[in-house]
């Protein structure tokens, strides 16, 4: 299971067929790995890891971080589902260290960011304090290195 | 002008090919014989810190202690034999170096040493370089290319010193397992004889374990253990390989390197000391992609009708093409004009070779996939 699961979140399009090939398991076998890891939330969702900036789209992304006053009862859990919610959040995590919450936000402009900040995470109740990170510049996601594919300069035949 | 002993090696007329190869722009290349990845960034990260510190000197001529200490424990933990990296190990600029030291420490002018076939080309040249008398062994594909102990006695003569071996195999893929070798190990005492052990591919093993040949009982001292980081790590460029075997061997071996090499550059020994400390989880993940890319290319190439035993090591399968009528080097020749595929013509590795071509999976697993399309039409063209 761990090696059909390494493989498809290297190449999320490698078919069972290759996979099987691959492992030396079972197409059957493969297939119903596959189904049950889906219907088991282990597999997520299939998707594609895209350099916008190269596609030519602006987006503005920022990590923002946010002090929270921890509700009885609750804990981190209540506010953090709530803030998941909001479709500019693209991650949700909660932390170690000077803050307890960080998102990771996505927006048109610096503007929609900040206004997304101040109107919709800021007046919360239990927020204490928000500091914004707008991302500059990506030279790494999801393991993969955006600035440069590395390859090896071998010769094209070599004994 | 040129000494007779070169003169004798034919100039490989495989040259030709391979720089029509080179010269190609969009040519897809199953004729790599070194791995597609990258050396991992913590080594190479490992190699830039020692150059910011000044490690720019030559080294000790067996090598800088650390890299030898290194190796003995790697040795111990994988195959459970001592060699102590005072006096019998030797860290050499690449495996090719350590097989010309083994060779020539060894061979006296006229002493013969069988060298099985097929395999990496520098075995028989390096034996006539120092004045021996090379004699192949042909395995053959009906024996999954294991050399049988009857196949090495048909070749002994009185002259016979040494016996090449290198199992995983270049081109073949194939993998001698511990009684395989404890068969050949019989021969090696009853005619004591000496066994070069090129192992360069022992952690390119896919289906069980690697048996080294030292390691079998009797054996250490009768062998002369070559491996080296190039395959494994993918550090080829690199060079840095070794040799383990008894004191007095190794302090002959030390001898040629001291006069012709002095020493592996330090830089190169600093990158693979932190190789041989903190890259197994790397080299298991490459070895594991290899596995895969294997799978791919041997299920391929059978579908296409070119025969391939399984190759249980290295990164090779070695299809015949005896179906299709051609030689081996017309059917590379023709598969690469025709359709941009390279492939290396297997009699390259010994007259043995003929009728199969060595196709090496260290590459992309896009690249695999083309490239055997492009063969499915070379050798089934759609009318």
């Amino acid at each position: 299971m761990k090696e059909i699961l390494e493989i498809l979140e290297n190449d999320a399009r490698a078919s069972i067929d290759e996979i099987a090939t691959m492992t030396g398991v079972p197409k059957s076998q493969v297939e119903k790995a596959i189904k049950e890891a889906e219907d088991k939330g282990i597999i997520r969702k299939y998707k594609t890891v895209i350099d916008w900036d190269k596609a030519g789209e602006e987006y503005v992304y920022a990590i923002i971080e946010l002090k929270v006053q921890v509700e009885r009862g609750t804990g981190y859990d209540a506010i953090a589902e709530r803030i998941a919610k909001f479709p500019e959040v693209v991650s949700a995590r909660l932390i170690s260290g000077d803050h307890d919450l960080s998102l990771l936000v996505k927006g048109k402009t610096m503007k929609d960011v900040a206004f997304f900040v101040a109107e919709k995470i800021a007046p919360l109740e239990s927020i204490q304090g928000t500091v914004t990170h707008f991302i500059l510049k990506t030279y790494k996601q999801d393991g993969d290195i955006f600035y440069e594919k590395e390859e090896s300069k071998r010769l094209a035949i070599t004994l | 002008m040129i000494a007779k002993r070169v003169q004798q090696i034919p100039s490989s007329g495989i040259r030709k090919f391979f720089e029509m190869v080179i010269g190609m722009d969009d040519v897809i290349s199953l004729g790599v014989g070194e791995p597609d990845f990258v050396t991992p960034w913590p080594v190479r990260e490992a190699c830039i810190y020692s150059l910011e510190k000044g490690y720019t000197s030559y080294t000790s001529n067996w090598g800088l202690q650390e890299l030898r200490d290194e190796i003995a424990q790697a040795i111990i933990s994988d195959y459970g034999i001592t060699y102590s990296p005072e006096d019998q190990i030797l860290v050499t600029t690449g495996v090719s170096e350590a097989i010309d030291l083994a060779i020539r420490a060894i061979t006296n002018p006229g002493d013969e040493v069988i060298v099985v076939e097929p395999c990496y080309v520098s075995y028989s040249p390096c034996v006539v370089f120092a004045g021996g008398k090379p004699v192949p062994v042909a395995t053959d594909s009906s024996n999954h290319f294991k050399v049988t102990p009857e196949q090495i006695r048909d070749k002994i003569t009185d002259k016979t010193k040494a016996v090449v071996l290198s199992y995983p195999n270049n081109p073949t893929g194939a993998v001698m397992n511990k009684k395989d070798l404890e068969a050949i190990a019989d021969v090696i005492v009853e005619h004591d004889l000496i066994v070069i052990s090129d192992e360069v591919y022992d952690k390119l093993t896919y289906d069980g374990k690697h048996t080294c040949f030292a390691s079998l009982n009797g054996m250490q001292d009768r062998t002369i253990l070559l491996n080296g980081l190039s395959k494994a790590y993918a550090m080829t460029g690199w060079r840095i390989g070794y040799a383990a075997s008894t004191p007095e061997i190794i302090g002959a071996m030390l001898k040629i390197h001291q006069y012709t090499m002095l020493c592996a550059p330090i830089t190169a020994q600093m990158a693979a000391i932190e190789a041989l400390k903190n890259g197994r989880e790397d080299m298991l993940a490459m070895v594991k992609e290899y596995d895969r890319r294997r799978r791919l290319i041997v299920k391929g190439l059978n579908a296409l009708g070119l025969d391939c035993i399984e190759p249980k090591g290295a990164f090779y399968a070695f299809p015949s093409i005896k179906s299709t009528g051609m030689s081996s080097e017309k059917f590379a020749e023709k598969l690469l004009k025709e359709q941009k595929v390279a492939v290396v013509p297997g009699n390259v590795f010994g007259a043995c070779g003929e009728g199969f071509i060595r196709c090496a999976y260290a590459t992309s697993r896009d690249v695999i996939k083309e490239a055997l399309e492009r063969m499915e039409t070379f050798v089934s063209p759609k009318s």
